[in-house]
């Protein structure tokens, strides 16, 4: 053990009366080269084992090197925790910690009165301040009037904790963010030792970097442990009732590489990945690379369209093809996933949306691409379009797109976003054994074969290349009923139009039928929505319920075609509210399908609702007038 | 006792379906050649799988009885190489024209070459959009005039083998649509290991007809099309009095006199393994001799499917549903207890 180390542990903690609270919101902001995402990813190692809920966001900036010092070069990490079921990365954080004058800056339109700054000062020079844009001190302008400022030197102090490693100090000014974390575990009450695991087991090749940054962490929590810093508040919260079982944090794009490959072997079928690097979706690309050893062949395609067209040409000898992009690449696959459904192949086309049009805002996160999913092809294209509910979700989902493409030779959309992808939720893990197969069925027999002659459900034979005595040929053109030779007959088309239609909503026996998440008919206000915004809806539903309010709530994941069901839940209500990141897809879709007066609460910002902006909403909708 | 095997028949491979190109199209010589050559190469018709985008030659598929899948317009490299990843044993063939392939779809057909899989790619050259009507294709000479051009084309044309060699293709060849040794260079270019490339000049009937006249037509086809021969000298005329030789003066090819001795030490062989020889013969063009046959074999060690589903492990010690827990319990977990 070293002289740094032993220092720390010498020390006797103070005792402090912790205030009680129910849930906190931290976040962790800083330069880009601060550490930040490392230093929320280790808090929330911490805090899962300690036994909390939580949801954490990080929030990168687009820029990859963006200029130190600088607004646009900010990163932040978002961390909401506590003792009740989280469902949303937080309103506003209670506790900020800000690594330079740029994270005050970005950040302080964020904080609540009242809320907890703890600035890094050693950063606060003068030529940081301008860059961030300040032009006077904000701790003496009065900018941070009404919060409560910890102002700790953590670059000095730093520097000082890791000076006995010999470590340089540019090099031990990147600790930082340990010493930071070592304040704010002191905060919230945690133990050091799963941090000090991480450190030993990261750096266990480069024993100066693991000195250093345990050293830089310890610094930080003796310091708030010893009393030096008196204004520092130290909190208690109450442990989660979680279901038991063994869990892990994940991201959806994580989620969704599992959920792929557990989907493929499910189907018994070969996994084929064709992707093109598209902001937020490339996570996706990198994970299942890692994954290869399962037999996924992962092709980083020469353009979106490639990408799709190697898919269906995968789907096409066999195999189940997968493409994923965000919007813009989905937009330049749409005439090849026409030739999906033309072709009535299996194919899977995963979006995580992000805020546009065109380029848009790709770091930030957005849904406005539902109608395109739904409907965005040329000529009558229909298709099937899922949407997972959160980070945990997708790996379900993932597999319900597989075994839903496979069984019904049709493409599957299922949409993410950038929230989904990059937010990490605990994931109880499931138990692959106790799920069952859907595995696919290959046709063989020549003797009944012909290419577009369906069963019962309107699907087509899906005959592989290789079987004897099914060769046969098909494409874009359309097709003649039963034999699949080319026809323009006006009735075959017709018919084969309706065909297409019919078979995707005929999907609608083979998915559950639509329940509510809280409430039920009786309730006076329906909130319905999809995809990412299940979170803040959920806990704004259920803050208004326990307020006493007639509010209920249903979260769609299969949009096209939408749960049999559907209709006769939305048509007992008189009010429905759809709070969506669009201009208001899936109102419209509901209000035209159903003939509900569906509302639709839109909200364009490239970031997730808030919980408070639900709450006033459903007030103003159950005041108003039906 | 066996039956005795009967060799397959050209005619095997017709799928029956009514031909419907414009009679007198090139197309149909180049059809009768892949049928000869699937005969030849005596093709398991459901191991065979004929892939199209978007034109006149992309309907091709339809008219033979292997597998076929005609797709959307320029993509059928693309589509091709979804289907080589999940299958690598199935017989690949990709055909489409030159704006399916050098126009919409020049993006895939470089990636194809490059990345060298292991199929036979037939680019139907005919310098111009037939299925649209006459429209200016990205290989017609400048001052073309076409429906889209009627002043004359002022681009300059692109070359197809020239193209194919600069995106690393290892098997370059040109033919002409009605040559008699069409199906040998067909199945040349299918023997070899890696992506087999060949432009066949294709003439179209009704909207370009006689495009490759000065190269083709009878008076003037010794004097214009140079046979390849791997090994033999690069002699071309009525009776083989001309040769090609490094320019004495700069860099590049020149014609010499075969029959002067002083000349004859100077004809270049044949080397079809030579990268940079091939890059000169792709770029001849009239008045000098036109390169015919297999322009550039010099096969790669290991195609691009194969060489991914190596990296993915042989088939038995793949990772199963036994791993993909273990990893997904890998890392950061913690358990809640009951």
């Amino acid at each position: 053990m070293t002289t740094v180390e032993s220092t720390a542990l010498a020390i006797a903690p103070r005792a402090v009366p912790r205030e009680e609270r129910e849930e906190a919101v931290v976040r962790f902001a800083g330069d880009s080269g601060d550490g930040v995402q490392l230093a929320g990813s280790l808090f929330t190692l911490s805090t899962a084992r300690a036994g909390y809920d939580l949801v954490t966001f990080p929030d990168f900036p687009a820029e990859i090197r963006a200029p130190a010092g600088t607004t646009y070069g900010v990163s932040a990490f978002q961390i909401h925790f506590g003792g009740r079921e989280i469902l949303t990365v937080g309103d506003r954080p209670d506790v900020l910690v800000a690594l330079n004058p740029a994270a005050l800056k970005v950040n302080l339109p964020e904080l609540a009165p009242g809320s907890i700054v703890i600035v890094d000062i050693g950063s606060f020079t003068e030529r940081n301040l301008r860059k961030a844009g300040f032009e006077a001190d904000p701790r003496e302008d009065g900018t941070l009037d009404g919060f409560r400022v910890v102002p700790v030197d953590i670059s000095e102090l730093t520097l000082r904790a890791v000076a006995p490693t010999g470590l340089g100090k540019r090099e031990a000014l990147r600790c930082k963010n340990f010493f930071a974390l070592g304040l704010v575990f002191w905060m919230f009450d945690r133990e050091l030792t799963p941090v000090e695991e991480w450190v030993r087991a990261r750096f266990k090749d480069d024993p100066l970097l693991q000195s250093a940054n345990l050293a830089a962490l310890r610094a930080g929590h003796a310091l708030a442990e010893t009393a030096e810093l008196p204004q520092l508040p130290a909190f208690h919260l109450p442990r989660a009732h979680i279901a038991p079982g063994l869990y892990r944090a994940v991201t959806g794009h994580e989620a969704l590489a599992f959920g792929l490959v557990d989907g493929a072997m499910r189907a018994g079928l070969h996994l084929t990945f064709c992707s093109y690097p598209i902001t937020p979706a490339s996570t996706l690309l990198h994970d299942l690379a890692r994954l290869r050893h399962f037999g996924v062949t992962v092709l980083q395609a020469e353009d979106e369209i490639a990408a799709v067209c190697a898919a269906i040409g995968a789907s096409y000898a066999g195999g189940i093809g997968v493409t994923s992009s965000s919007g813009p690449g989905i937009a330049l696959k749409t005439e090849a996933i026409g030739l999906a459904v033309m072709t009535e192949l299996p194919l899977v086309v995963i979006d995580s949306q992000r805020a546009g049009p065109s380029t848009g805002m790709p770091t930030k996160t957005e849904q406005a691409d539902l109608l395109q999913a739904v409907f965005g092809r040329p000529g009558e294209a229909p298709v099937v379009v899922l949407a997972a509910a959160s980070p945990a979700d997708c790996f379900e989902m993932a597999r319900e797109a597989i075994r839903l493409a496979v069984h019904h030779m049709v493409p599957v959309f299922l949409l993410s976003d950038a929230f989904i992808a990059n937010a990490s939720e605990p994931w109880r893990l499931p138990d692959l054994d106790a799920l069952a197969d859907f595995p696919a069925r290959f046709h063989t027999d020549p003797a009944s074969f012909a290419p577009y002659r369906r069963d019962e459900r309107l699907v087509r034979p899906w005959a592989v290349p290789g079987t004897p005595g099914l060769e046969h040929r098909i494409g874009g053109l359309e097709k003649q009923d039963v034999t699949g030779h080319v026809s323009y007959d006006p009735e075959n088309h017709r018919r084969m139009t309706e065909l297409r239609w019919n078979k995707v909503l005929r999907v609608a026996d083979d998915i559950p039928e639509q329940g509510f998440e809280q409430g039920g008919p009786e309730d006076e206000l329906l909130l319905v929505g999809w995809g990412s915004t299940f979170g803040p809806i959920a806990r704004a539903v259920r803050e208004c319920r326990a307020q006493g309010l007639a509010v209920a709530q249903i979260h769609l994941r299969y949009l096209w075609p939408l749960p049999r069901n559907l209709g006769a839940l939305l048509s007992g209500f008189r009010r429905i509210l759809v709070p969506e990141m669009n201009k208001g897809q899936l109102a419209r879709l509901l209000r035209g399908e159903f003939l509900v007066p569906a509302k639709a609460l839109s909200k364009v910002t490239g970031r997730p609702f808030t919980v408070a902006e639900l709450v006033a909403a459903i007030r103003a909708s159950l005041e108003e007038r039906p | 006792m066996n039956a005795p095997v009967r060799r397959p028949d050209p005619r095997d491979y017709a799928s029956g379906q009514d031909v419907r190109w414009c009679p007198g199209c090139g197309d149909y010589a180049i059809l009768r050649a892949i049928e000869r050559t699937l005969a030849d190469l005596g093709a398991d018709p459901a191991r065979t799988v004929f892939v199209s985008g978007i034109g006149c030659a992309a309907r091709l598929p339809y008219y033979l009885a292997t597998y076929g899948f005609h797709g959307v317009h320029g993509r059928a490299p693309a589509i091709a190489t979804g289907i080589k990843l999940t299958n690598p044993d199935l017989d690949v063939w990709v055909v489409g024209g030159d704006g399916d392939m050098l126009s919409i779809g020049a993006c895939h057909l470089a990636h194809l070459l490059r990345r060298d899989l292991d199929l036979t790619l037939l680019l139907f050259n005919n310098e111009v959009y037939g299925l649209t009507k006459g429209q200016l294709s990205p290989t017609a000479p400048v001052g073309t005039r076409t429906p889209s051009s009627p002043m004359g084309s002022v681009e300059r044309p692109l070359s197809a083998c020239l193209f194919a060699l600069g995106a690393g293709g290892r098997f370059v060849a040109r033919a002409i649509d009605t040559d008699r040794d069409l199906a040998e260079i067909l199945r040349r270019a299918h023997d070899h290991p890696g992506t087999g490339f060949v432009e066949i000049l294709q003439n179209c009937v009704v909207y370009n007809d006689g495009a490759f006249a000065p190269i083709t037509d009878r008076e003037v086809a010794a004097e214009r099309q140079l046979r390849l021969v791997p090994g033999q000298p690069l002699r071309f005329g009525a009776r083989g009095e001309k040769g090609l030789a490094l320019r004495r003066d700069g860099v590049g090819l020149e014609i010499v006199r075969a029959d002067d001795p002083a000349q004859q030490d100077r004809i270049l062989r044949h080397d079809p393994t030579n990268r940079d020889l091939a890059h000169m013969l792709a770029a001849l063009e009239p008045p000098m001799p036109v390169a015919l046959g297999v322009i550039y074999a010099n096969p790669g060690e290991v195609s691009f499917e194969r060489a991914l589903r190596a990296q993915e492990g042989p088939l038995a010690a793949r990772a199963g549903r036994r791993e993909l827990q273990d990893l997904m319990r890998r890392g950061p977990v913690w358990y809640v207890p009951g």
